[in-house]
């Protein structure tokens, strides 16, 4: 067994080594750009698979988010949706009908289409998409600022229950701000249960044609490639920069890091704020693509899935999370689909989309069974997860550990 | 205090009465203490008798219960850790502290946080002033791990040597340029020859740059060879003061040391 995969892996490694690492970012950025294409040529129907793909890019956007506050910072997370559902209900108020009222009923259009296909009037505020995914992800890094604040002084499990919390708390109050927010004002804000839609098609500020999808769905495709391209861009500089570093010694240790000259406060928030950033970032993206913006989307099921992408993929590696969030959304949008037919074949009557949740739960065990650090690791997350096994050799480490215990013992 | 401060010329760091108590228990008890300009200073004492402690209230990592602490003219305080070695006051731990699965390289650019001005956006789009900074960090972090003689540089902190490991808390320390230097038992697990080099490393720092050393040190013979003067605890509190010489001789610190019988 230990044989088979050491030569899977030297063979990958021997893979890998045949061309630069440039190169190979150039292989699979062709690769991007040409899917659509590559689908139309390999498949009868590939809306099905490209549907699934278009989320599935939206998906690594909020995985690369993730990464930034568990993977880099280390800081566990488990209310993420939070930042989703701040970014989506952005959208929500800035891009569709939800304020029929502003401007008596003629609405606030900023290179948007001012007038609907039947040459009326459309009320509401409609602001470019892409103007709404910056000023979304600033919205919500703000946001990441205001809820991160509260739980700096907690670690480990303590942090996890509380941004657990807050993961539930945001979406119901989303749901309660039928009139007014924070019991501020009579203003409809969400619409309730029922949630906001249809929301604003994305249109190119030059133009005032709008993207054409769920009918036509290669624009919008390519639009969500670029947010993931830049967002990749993104997370490798900050990954090298001061502040990269600064996490990692955060995570590494706190006290040591504060005693180097570290701002433990300021280096976290950062962290939570660009890690909630890109959660507005591809909110956005995702309200505009299913076209609609409803509380029940926003579930604690959402950022165990996400949390899942990163682990899976690696924590703290930009690649691996990017694979994870590939697997998990396309096994999740596109893959448990096609076995839908399987049970009944073995007189079982149920869906195999309705266990998605058992099936990644597992997926999830037999990952951290076998290979606990995730498809591609970052170095040093493998590390520290093998650390106890490299301690056994290392004599100063563990003789003085057992010293202690035998005082203790006797 | 002043008396004090005159006499060794100016003080780069003053503590007054610095306490500490955890509970029921006195760790410190109001010590006065100062570190003269240039100085290498050292603090000894038995096991327990506060010594860690008290670096811990002078680098923000405690707050004393009572009792100030003046670096350099200014109030030091109960200021976070950070804002203490932006200051200027670095340290190294009794316990090693590194960052283990950081390069020694990449440990030593971290204790020159406080002293980089990039910002996020001079990160992202690496601005000429974010690159020429990043490459003048990772010269100078090169420059340092070859001052403290550690020749892997790239090796994971976790991966070095045990004396090598030591060397490199002091380059990550002295990162950050600091006028004063904490060093908490930078000898312990070191071979004699590797404590020899260590006390030249010390005296250079003094020389070449100027740099003030606080020792906290068990090994007597780099203690009394390198000390300009030595501080002695007990119990939290201070028993003794003066050159090698008086502390040598002193009565109550062989007492503390030896017991009373001896």
């Amino acid at each position: 067994m230990s044989t088979a995969v050491a030569s899977v892996r030297t063979n990958a490694t021997n893979l890998r080594r045949m061309l630069p690492n440039w190169a190979w970012g150039l292989v699979f950025l062709a690769l991007a750009l040409l899917y659509p294409y590559i689908l139309d040529v390999l498949i009868a129907e590939p809306d099905d698979l490209l549907d699934a793909s278009i989320s599935t890019l939206g998906y690594i956007i909020m995985a690369l988010g993730l990464n930034i506050v568990v993977g880099f910072a280390g800081l566990l997370d488990l209310g993420y949706v939070a930042f989703y559902a701040i970014g989506a209900f952005v959208i929500g108020w800035l891009g569709s009908q939800q304020f029929p009222d502003v401007s008596n009923g003629k609405g606030i259009h900023i290179l948007t289409p001012t007038t609907s296909a039947f040459g009326s009037d459309i009320p509401g505020i409609h602001i470019n998409f892409f103007f709404v995914i910056f000023i979304a992800a600033a919205f919500t890094a703000i946001w990441g600022v205001i809820l991160g604040a509260p739980t700096l002084r907690l670690r480990g499990d303590y942090l996890a229950i509380v941004t657990l919390a807050f993961g539930e708390i945001v979406p119901r109050i989303f749901e309660n701000a039928t009139s007014g927010i924070f019991g501020i004002g009579h203003t409809d804000f969400s619409n309730g249960r029922q949630g906001i839609t249809p929301i604003d098609k994305i249109n190119f500020p030059w133009s005032d044609t709008p993207f054409k999808y769920p009918l036509e769905l290669k624009p919008v495709y390519y639009v969500g490639l670029a947010m993931v391209l830049l967002v990749i861009f993104f997370n490798r500089r900050l990954r090298d920069s001061r502040m990269g570093r600064a996490w990692i010694a955060v995570r590494e240790d706190e006290v040591a890091a504060a005693a180097m000259g570290v701002n433990l406060v300021r280096t976290k928030l950062w962290a939570y704020a660009l890690g909630a950033a890109l959660g507005g970032f591809s909110g956005v993206f995702l309200a505009t693509y299913t076209n609609t913006v409803n509380v029940d989307q926003f579930e604690f099921g959402f950022s165990v899935f996400i949390l899942s992408m990163v682990i899976i993929g690696g924590m703290g590696n930009i690649w691996g999370v990017i694979l994870g969030a590939i697997a998990l959304s396309m096994m999740n949008r596109y893959g448990l689909k096609q076995l839908n037919g399987v049970p009944e074949k073995f007189g079982l009557d149920f869906d195999v989309t309705s266990i998605n949740f058992g099936i990644f739960g597992f997926f999830l065990l037999a990952m951290m069974v076998l290979r606990p650090e995730g498809f591609i690791p970052s170095g040093r997350r493998k590390l520290e997860l093998h650390e106890s096994e490299i301690d056994e050799s290392d004599h100063i480490g563990t003789e003085s550990d057992h010293q202690l215990y035998e005082v203790r013992s006797e | 205090m002043s008396d004090q401060a005159a006499s060794n010329g100016a003080a780069i760091l003053e503590a007054t009465n610095v306490s500490k108590v955890f509970g029921g228990l006195v760790a410190v008890n109001d010590v006065s203490f100062t570190v003269p300009q240039k100085g290498i200073v050292s603090l000894i004492g038995p096991n327990g008798a506060g010594k860690t402690t008290f670096f811990n209230c002078m680098t923000g990592l405690y707050r004393p219960t009572t009792g100030r602490v003046i670096f350099a003219g200014r109030d030091i305080t109960a200021k976070r850790p950070d804002i203490v070695t932006r200051a200027g006051v670095a340290r190294t731990f009794q316990n090693i502290k590194l960052f283990r699965t950081m390069t020694a390289i990449e440990n030593v650019q971290v204790g020159m946080h406080s002293r980089l001005r990039s910002r996020l956006t001079g990160m992202v789009l690496h601005t000429p002033f974010n690159r020429r900074e990043e490459k003048d960090a990772h010269e100078k972090s090169r420059e340092l791990l070859r001052f403290v003689g550690l020749k892997r540089h790239n090796e994971l902190a976790m991966n070095l040597p045990y004396g090598d490991q030591r060397r490199l808390e002091i380059a990550r320390a002295l990162a950050s340029d600091p006028q004063l230097l904490l060093l908490d038992e930078p000898t312990a697990g070191m071979n004699p020859q590797e404590s020899e080099e260590l006390r030249k490393l010390m005296e250079t720092l003094r020389s070449e740059r100027g740099i003030s050393v606080l020792l906290i040190e068990h090994d007597m013979k780099v203690v009394m060879n390198v000390s300009d003067r030595i501080t002695v605890l007990d119990h939290g509190e201070k028993i003794a003061e003066g050159s090698p010489q008086e502390v040598r001789t002193n009565p109550r610190v062989v007492e503390a040391y030896l017991g009373s019988q001896a």
